[in-house]
This record gives C-alpha cells, structure tokens and sequence, in this order.
C-alpha cells in the first residue's frame, strides 16, 4: 500500500530567511499515529502546512497518497485535502458561523446531504461536549470549547489523515485525554495522524513513535510501549463513547 | 429561503454598503439611456411617415397686387396638370403672416411689408414625384420661385435623431462596462479582504466553483438591490420630463412618449443586472484564485 505521506530531502525558507527544514526525509504508512515533537519555533507547524498543502516545499519532494504533490494541477488538489482533516494552532474557525455550521462545513463543501450534515454534526459536537453550544458563534465559546469545535470540523469527514497542531495545547488534563481517545478511536479506523505538540506528558502516554525537530532536522524516535504510563485505554473512557463520525467523503 | 448562509463574512465588509449605491446610479444612467433611445426611436418613425407627404411652394412678391395675382394663378395651373400632386391651396396674405410672425412680428399682417406668397402642396407619397424637376418647370413660369422638399429638410431632422439615439446606446454601452468594472473592483477587493477565509475554504477541500458560487449569490443580491434603487428613482424622472416636454406643445412635434417597449427595456433592467453582477463575480473569482496556490 501507498505511503500516505513521503517527504524526501525537502528543504523549506520563508522569503530570503534561513532553511527552517533542512534535509527532511520521513514517510507515514497507513493507520500510523505519530507526535510531531520539537522546541517552540522549531517548524512543527511549517512541517505540518507542507503536509495539508497549505505550503510548497522550496527544495525536495512531497508527496501524498501516492501522489507527488508538485506534478498535481491545481483542480486535482481539492481531492487532495478532503481526505485530510486539519486542526490548525490557531483553530481558523469561521467567526461568523455557529459551531454547528462550522462543523458541518467540510460536508457541506463535499456536496452532502442536509439531513446527512445535520445528524452527523449533531452527534459529533455532542460527543466533544458542545451539545449545548451548537448554535454558539466562537468568539464566545472559550479556548478550549473552540478548539473542540476545531477538532470536530477537523475529524467530521473521517480523513485518511488528520493534522492536528497544538491540538490540546487550551484544554485541561482531562479534556487532552478525551481528545486523545478521539484521535485513537479514529487511529483504530484506520486514519493516519500526526499531532504536533511540545507536550513531553501528552506524548509520553501513549507509546506512539515520535518526529523529533531540531535545528530544522528531523529525526524518528521509537518509544517503547511497554514502559509510558499512559492512561489505560478503552477502561476509563468505556466501549460505549466510541466516536460517532460519519463515513469517509470518497472522492 | 431568505437566510443566505455564506461561509463569507461578507456582512462584515463595506462592499455590501457602497456596491449597491454605485449600481443604482448606473442602472439610473442606463435608463435615462434607454429612454431616451426608445422615444427618438418612436419620434422618427412617426415623423417619418406624418410629414413627408407635403412641399411647400413659395412665389417671391412682384412690384404689386396684379403681379402677385398673375404669378400665383401662373403657379396653381402648373401644379394642378401636374401628375402625383393631390392638392394645391393658396394661402392667404393673412396666413402667410401667421407663418411669418415667429420672425417678423404680430404686426407683419397689417404692414405693408412685401410677404412672399406660399402655396401648400400635398403630394401622392406613393408616387415618385420629381421635386427638381417640378422647381425647374415653376421656374419658367414664375422666376424666383422656390420648392420646400420637407423630405430633405426631415432626413437632415430625422439624421440627427438618429444620431442622438445612438449617442444614447452608446452612453448605454459605457455604462454597461463601467458597473461590470465596478463589480470586478468590488470583487476583487473582497477577495483580499477575505483572504484568510478563503484560505480556510480551500484547505478544507473547497473548489475554486464553491468560493466563486458564494460570491456571485452574494454580487447578485447587492446588483439586485442596486438596480431596484436605480430604476426606482429613474421612473418618476422620467414621467417628469414626459411632462415637461409634452406641455410645450410645440405644434409640428409629434408627442413624446416612452412605449411599452422602452418600458418593459427598463424593468429588463433589474434581472439583466442581477444576471451581469453574478457572471462577472464567478468569472472575477474564479480567475483571481486561479493565481493562488
Ligand atoms: N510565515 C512565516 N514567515 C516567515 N517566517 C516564518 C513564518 N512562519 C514561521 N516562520 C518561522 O519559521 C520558524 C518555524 O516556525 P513554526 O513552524 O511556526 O514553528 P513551531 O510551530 O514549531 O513553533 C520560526 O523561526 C518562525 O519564526
Ligand atoms: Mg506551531
């Protein structure tokens, strides 16, 4: 099977400033969750705007899917980026849409149903705790009620790849493990993710491999399962909080 | 069905306020336009056919009253033996003064002013008649003698109503490219207004077709609005000046008036405009982003 993401030698400069990726080479297989670790400005989320094509890189090759992202023409990349759910650092939420219409705008954009955009919505936002603030606008919502609905916008299509930046960087403890059991159960259906965080705790729970950024390098890290102390899954939370996220968008 | 739901914030950006008024004044243009076009229209066709069935025969005074007899009875012979004439009238000195009196006068009459004598013909229009000829002819009976074709003068007439009628597609014309200009710059400006949203439109997976969809709804709603406000306020001007210039009554003009036809081009106005403003929006949109990664 194709790697979903392939990155080889590539090099990445905003304008005439120095290389903030130099030399990156890493390839994520299908169903493989990864933290994106590294020091505050040390390109995790350059890293991650190559990887939703939010960038182009200024040297070596991306490609996604099986797909060499430079060689794909400009209509074929919407195909790209809806098997990709994105939460961005900074939520990019609509601030003029409710919450609900937020979440319900990547279904909406691939052409679904109303019916269909409303009953998946609204038991999404319910799973992430937003029951009651559907028809909220996020600038009243807090910090971490926004980043949820970041997060349901980010998972409602059941991407092949999530991208989440700082996913749980304004939650408290026990919402980051809430979050995190969301991007497990969507991991066990088989998407691809990457989380990027300079959190040692949330990383360390679970045992996933780590892409380690310094100095505009990177570099796997293998963790060993066995030793993290993490919060033993499906016990806590229970089989019956299972993530209710509507089929994949097929293109 | 009225709760447009745009993932634009387009509420929040001033197009919204300004757009509509700049189209209203170009919709108000345009009609004034098209109004002015469909009235010189109507105006020459009717002028056409109402006047050009006549001549007007002019004999100048002689030394005194026999003369003028002699000359005008000389005149009336020829142009009754002539064929595609259908009749001749002498008018009067009293008549002829009336004509006068816009130049010379209310005294004219009662002078003793030598007053040329006129003869009104009218003549079988479905006849060619040969007026040169004719004139050539009324020459040798009475020299000096002139022939009014109102033909040539009513072509010379009916010429420029055509070209002030074309002047008036023409200001249609400009009008037309500025407010698609206009909605292009709106758009534009829109454009990199939203820039960020856009962005997130498209990251998500949006086509360049969704984001200019929901441009041209929202550049077709304010045309709309525009061109409602603009033919609004075009209707009662122009009942004004239908006013105005029918009061003046000026005898030889046929009324003015603005037909079903030039009205029914002003209402068309309000969907054409809604339709333009959607077009150019999308074609704008889809353009603009095609330059973006
Ligand atoms: N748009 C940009 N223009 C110029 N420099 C940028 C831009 N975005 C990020 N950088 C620089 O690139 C480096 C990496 O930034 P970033 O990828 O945001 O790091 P991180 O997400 O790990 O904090 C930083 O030095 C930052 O200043
Ligand atoms: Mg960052």
């Amino acid at each position: 099977m194709d790697e979903v993401v392939r990155f080889e030698n590539v090099g990445l400069r905003y304008g005439l400033g120095p290389e903030v990726l130099q030399d990156v080479t890493f390839s994520l297989t299908p169903g493989s969750f990864h933290f994106l670790m590294g020091a505050s400005g040390a390109g995790k989320s350059s890293l991650m705007k190559l990887m939703y094509l939010a960038l182009r890189p200024t040297r070596g090759i991306v490609s996604l899917f099986g797909r060499e992202v430079a060689m794909v023409p400009r209509d074929g990349l919407p195909a790209l980026r809806r098997q990709i759910g994105v939460v961005f650092q900074e939520f990019r939420l609509l601030t003029h849409q409710t919450a609900f219409d937020n979440v319900a705008l990547p279904l909406r954009i691939a052409g679904r149903r109303e019916s269909e955009v409303r009953k998946h919505v609204e038991e999404l936002l319910a799973w992430v705790g937003l029951q009651d603030h559907m028809e909220a606008k996020p600038e009243t919502l807090s910090g971490g009620q926004q980043q949820r609905v970041a997060i349901a916008r980010a998972v409602i299509t059941r991407p092949k790849l999530l991208l989440a930046d700082e996913p749980t960087g304004n939650v408290d403890d026990r919402i980051a493990a809430r979050l995190l059991h969301l991007f497990e159960e969507l991991n066990k259906l088989g998407t691809t993710i990457v989380i990027a965080t300079h959190s040692k705790v949330l990383a360390g729970e679970t045992g996933h491999p780590i892409l380690r950024l310094e100095d505009g390098h990177l570099e796997v890290v293998e963790q060993d399962a066995v030793l993290t102390r993490g919060v033993p899954r499906g016990t806590s939370q229970g089989a019956s909080i299972a993530p209710p996220l509507s089929p994949g968008v097929e293109e | 069905m009225f709760t447009r739901r745009s993932d634009v914030p387009f509420d929040k950006d001033d197009t919204s306020r300004y757009l509509p008024w700049l189209i209203a004044f170009m919709v108000f243009l345009a009609a004034l336009a098209l109004a002015s076009v469909f009235v010189l229209g109507h105006v020459a066709a009717n002028w056409d056919r109402g006047l050009s069935d006549t001549l007007t025969v002019q004999l100048p005074s002689g030394e005194d009253t026999k003369t003028d007899e002699r000359r005008a009875a000389a005149a009336m012979d020829l142009l009754k033996k002539t064929s595609g004439i259908e009749r001749a009238d002498l008018l009067d000195r009293k008549q002829v003064a009336e004509l006068l009196e816009p130049w010379l006068g209310p005294a004219t009459g009662n002078s003793d002013l030598p007053l040329p004598q006129v003869i009104n013909v009218e003549i079988d229009g479905s006849l060619e008649l040969d007026v040169a000829g004719l004139e050539t002819e009324l020459r040798a009976v009475v020299p000096g003698a002139t022939i009014d074709d109102h033909r040539i003068w009513m072509d010379g007439f009916i010429r420029s109503l055509h070209a002030v009628e074309a002047l008036g597609i023409l200001v249609f014309i400009f009008v037309a490219i500025a407010t698609v200009g206009t909605i292009v710059f709106a758009t534009r400006t829109g454009l990199g207004l939203h820039r960020e949203t856009i962005e997130v439109l498209h990251l998500i997976g949006a086509r360049d077709s969704y984001i200019a969809g929901q441009f041209a709804t929202r550049s077709m709603f304010l045309g709309l609005r525009g061109s409602l406000i603009g033919i609004l306020a075009a209707v009662p001007v122009l009942l004004g000046i239908g006013l105005l210039v029918n009061s003046l009554d000026s005898g030889f003009l046929p009324k003015m008036e603005l037909t079903a036809a030039g009205w029914t081009a002003i209402a068309l106005l309000l969907p054409t405009t809604a339709i333009v403003a959607w077009i150019t929006a999308r074609i704008t949109v889809v353009r603009t982003l095609n330059r973006r990664l």
